[in-house]
């Protein structure tokens, strides 16, 4: 006799084995003097490593003449911009947490909701504090530089908002797809608050903001033309195709510096002669599009080879039009599954926007470079200083973009290496 | 039932696809070739109003500018510049490529050490540096401590081999003091001598299964005959360490202060990918191997040699190859600090009014040719490593 299925006790998850929580003496003897090798390293190691913090702590406490910081701390955060329209920038600065705490709520809403109906995956036990950290220690090691109530006061301000608009988020939940397109209307918002009605052309921003402006406006815009590449190279197409095999190859085997001297240099001479030469930041921003959509189109492209050949077979067989079954199938699935990689490449646009120090413009490095040139600091060797003070600014909002992309891969399951 | 009678009438041309597919590849390529010939036109024609000349003759003029610690003459034509950034960029990433791989292996183990400091150590490697902007790194080196090192009338020697200045690092090295010629012939020698014994262990085992122990036979063959032909000739070579003077030092091999820069700022960077790469394809290799190898009696290094690492070492091929790709392309920010590889010379030579739209097109086209080179290397490696139906 059969057996019947639909009468089966659904089989719960194994259990993992429960965490062994060693006291102090064991989980010593075990993870650090194992075997006499084991103790040999450990204490080498010790001695390197407390001789390395006591070095870093030394001088970033003691030794370190940080005075340079906090007198330009303005300088580097926003380098030229006019010191009469900053308010543009705190009140841009208030739109983007508006509008990303608000995507991040409705985002979680939707999650917690979907775990509830038992379609996503269990939620990860990290705390918004943990989670939040490296960007947090930017942020008050930021205010402590810059010695004053008044950007405290409005950084507590706009760290409010945000929470509270995140937990109005919350009680409206929205699809993944619309909360982007809340965050893309504030980014769109937050421009214009700073651009528009008298404000300040994007040519003149400078320092951190120039660096998370390149980078952002880098990335939304090669977006779509990656996509295209992408899909380009998979067109059946001959001629489609080597046109975009050419044009990734050629970006993608050049660096980025050689890149962006085409577009300082090049770029003049391309125009005709009645249109004048667009500006140093169009021209380094143009480099940085075409340079990492061909790194973008790599990664959407693999996005695409891992649909299944089947959703495209199904969709024919009911009758969508490729247009159709190209952005209602394929590309939904392949973009979804990527999202990690284009994170990456997020972060790698990110750290490379302090290349455009070497064609003149002056975001955070070229600003941290040149304000030891000042007559007060000048012949100080203060270099190290503020190229450590540019370096943590950098590796504080990579680290933590990293981390979330951790998180997002172990949420989508994917990427077990 | 009804018969079906299929025609063989042929669509007419507005809905037949064949007829559309070519028709839409023709005006594909017709509206990317009128772009690229607008662009070039009006590249030629701003060009020739402003007197700057369109070919790449500019290559056959004298540079005008020397190239540090070279034999490179400002006389020389500017095409022999752009043959000595080569060697440049090429020195700088070869040697960065090697020092890259040893501390990313070494790293990358490290962080799977049972040890928890080690992991810890090497994990705080990883994320400090994977982080930071290469770019960054790679200044910090120079600006911040190569040059503040004190000059040579004070420089500290390192177990009295290595000189430490703000000159750079002077490291102890061979110097060519009698016929070179000979000891070449002899290295030919030894390194066919070397093939030999190879293909000779190799058939051995092909006969009797016996352990090959090729590596060692032509190492030791290698070896052997070199140590022979180098007394036999006379000793050309003796090691030097350098002897540090008031001003300057004699002796050894001297890496300026922008190569170490560029060099160790290169290697940091990119040793802590590599790491992660090789953890990675460690963690890859399944669980099941390890426990069959433990089964099996294999001691943890025989499990490491024979079963982990075979296999990780070949999911890792590719990645470890796109590091090094980006290892080379990196090497172009020596233009920051001033080591004059192929991307310096050619912002030296704009800067000396060479045309600029040539000069780019000419440092691109040697990104493309070191690039496609790499990748043909790597392509080969792969298909062998690659298992059969895969």
């Amino acid at each position: 006799m059969a057996t019947r299925v639909d009468t089966l006790e659904p089989v719960p998850a194994p259990e993992r084995p429960p965490e062994r929580r060693l006291p102090p003496r064991d989980w010593a003897r075990e993870n650090l003097f194992g075997t006499w090798f084991d103790t040999v390293l450990t204490v080498v190691f010790a001695l390197v490593v407390a001789w390395l913090l006591y070095r870093v702590g030394k001088f970033a406490l003691v030794d370190a003449r940080w005075e340079i910081i906090e007198r330009n701390i303005t300088n580097l955060m926003v380098s030229g911009f006019p010191r009469e329209e900053l308010w543009r920038v705190w009140a841009a600065l208030l739109v983007l947490a508006a509008s990303l705490g608000f995507g991040a709520g409705a985002l979680a809403a939707t999650r917690r909701r979907e775990v509830e109906e038992g379609r996503g995956a269990p939620p990860q036990r990290a705390s918004a504090l943990r989670r939040a950290g490296p960007i947090l220690l930017l942020v008050a090691v930021l205010l402590w530089f810059a010695q004053s109530l008044q950007a405290t006061l409005l950084t507590v301000a706009v760290g409010l908002l945000g929470i509270g608009a995140y937990l109005l988020g919350r009680r409206v939940s929205l699809r993944a797809t619309r909360a982007a397109l809340v965050v893309l209307a504030g980014i769109a918002l937050a421009f214009a608050v700073v651009v528009a009605f008298g404000g300040v052309g994007w040519h003149d921003w400078g320092g951190f903001m120039l660096t998370v402006f390149l980078a952002v406006g880098g990335i939304l815009l090669s977006f779509p033309f990656g996509v295209l590449l992408a899909l380009g190279r998979r067109s059946s197409l001959p001629a489609v195709r080597v046109v975009c095999v050419a044009y990734i190859e050629l970006f993608r085997g050049v660096p980025l510096i050689a890149v962006l001297f085409m577009s300082a240099f090049m770029i003049g001479f391309l125009l005709p002669p009645g249109v004048d030469r667009p500006s140093l930041v169009v021209r380094a921003l143009i480099g940085l599009v075409l340079f990492t959509s061909a790194y973008v189109a790599e990664i959407v492209r693999g996005g695409l080879q891992g649909v299944p050949a089947g959703q495209v077979e199904a969709a024919q067989a009911l009758g969508l039009s490729p247009l159709r079954i190209t952005t209602r199938i394929v590309l939904p699935q392949a973009l979804r599954s990527v999202i990690p990689g284009l994170v990456g490449q997020f972060i790698s646009l990110y750290k490379d926007t302090s290349l455009v120090a070497i064609i003149g413009l002056t975001e955070l490095l070229s600003v941290s470079q040149n304000i030891t040139k000042q007559p007060d600091f000048l012949a100080q060797g203060l270099i190290v200083e503020t190229l450590l003070f540019a370096a943590f600014v950098y590796w504080a909002g990579a680290y933590w973009m990293s981390r979330e992309s951790q998180r997002l891969e172990r949420r989508l399951g994917l990427g077990e290496r | 039932m009804s018969a079906v009678t299929t025609t063989t009438r042929r669509p007419p041309p507005w809905r037949n696809v064949r007829v559309l597919r070519i028709a839409f590849q023709a005006v594909f390529l017709l509206v990317v070739a009128i772009f690229l010939l607008y662009l070039w036109e009006t590249a030629t024609d701003n060009l020739r109003r402003l007197g700057i000349r369109t070919d790449f003759r500019y290559l056959r003029q004298p540079a005008g500018f020397a190239v540090p610690d070279s034999d490179f003459r400002s006389s020389q034509s500017l095409f022999d510049a752009v043959l000595v950034g080569m060697q440049n960029t090429a020195k700088v990433a070869l040697l960065g490529i090697v020092l890259a791989t040893v501390l990313g292996v070494l790293v990358g183990v490290a962080r799977l050490s049972s040890n928890w400091l080690v992991r810890r150590a090497a994990a705080a490697y990883v994320e400090a540096f994977r982080n930071v902007p290469v770019l960054i790194i790679i200044i910090f080196f120079w600006l911040g401590i190569f040059l503040r090192l004190p000059p040579i009338s004070r420089a500290t020697e390192i177990l009295d081999l290595v000189v430490v200045s703000n000159r750079g690092l002077v490291v102890p090295w061979f110097e060519k003091v009698g016929s070179g010629a000979a000891f070449g012939v002899v290295a030919l020698v030894g390194l066919l001598l070397a093939a030999a014994a190879w293909l000779w262990r190799t058939r051995v085992f092909d006969r009797t299964g016996a352990a090959h122990h090729r590596v060692l036979w032509a190492g030791g063959v290698l070896l052997a005959v070199l140590a022979v032909g180098f007394f036999a000739t006379g000793r050309p070579w003796v090691f030097q360490t350098p002897e540090r003077g008031e001003l300057a030092t004699a002796g050894g091999f001297r890496l300026s202060p922008e190569y170490a820069a560029l060099l160790l700022g290169l290697t940091i960077y990119t040793a802590s990918h590599i790491a992660e790469i090789v953890r990675g394809s460690i963690l890859s290799v399944p669980r099941g191997q390890s426990e069959a190898a433990n089964a099996v009696g294999l001691s943890g290094f025989q499990r490491m040699r024979h079963v982990v690492l075979p296999q990780a070492f070949r999911i890792s091929v590719p990645p470890v190859a796109n590091q090094y790709l980006n290892l080379v392309k990196n090497s172009s920010l020596g233009v920051a600090v001033s080591y004059y590889e192929v991307t310096k010379i050619t912002q030296v030579s704009i800067s000396q009014a060479a045309p600029a739209v040539q000069a780019i097109l000419v440092l691109m086209a040697v990104y493309l040719l070191f690039s496609l080179s790499i990748a043909l290397v790597t392509n080969v490696i792969n298909r062998r490593l690659t298992l059969k139906g895969r």
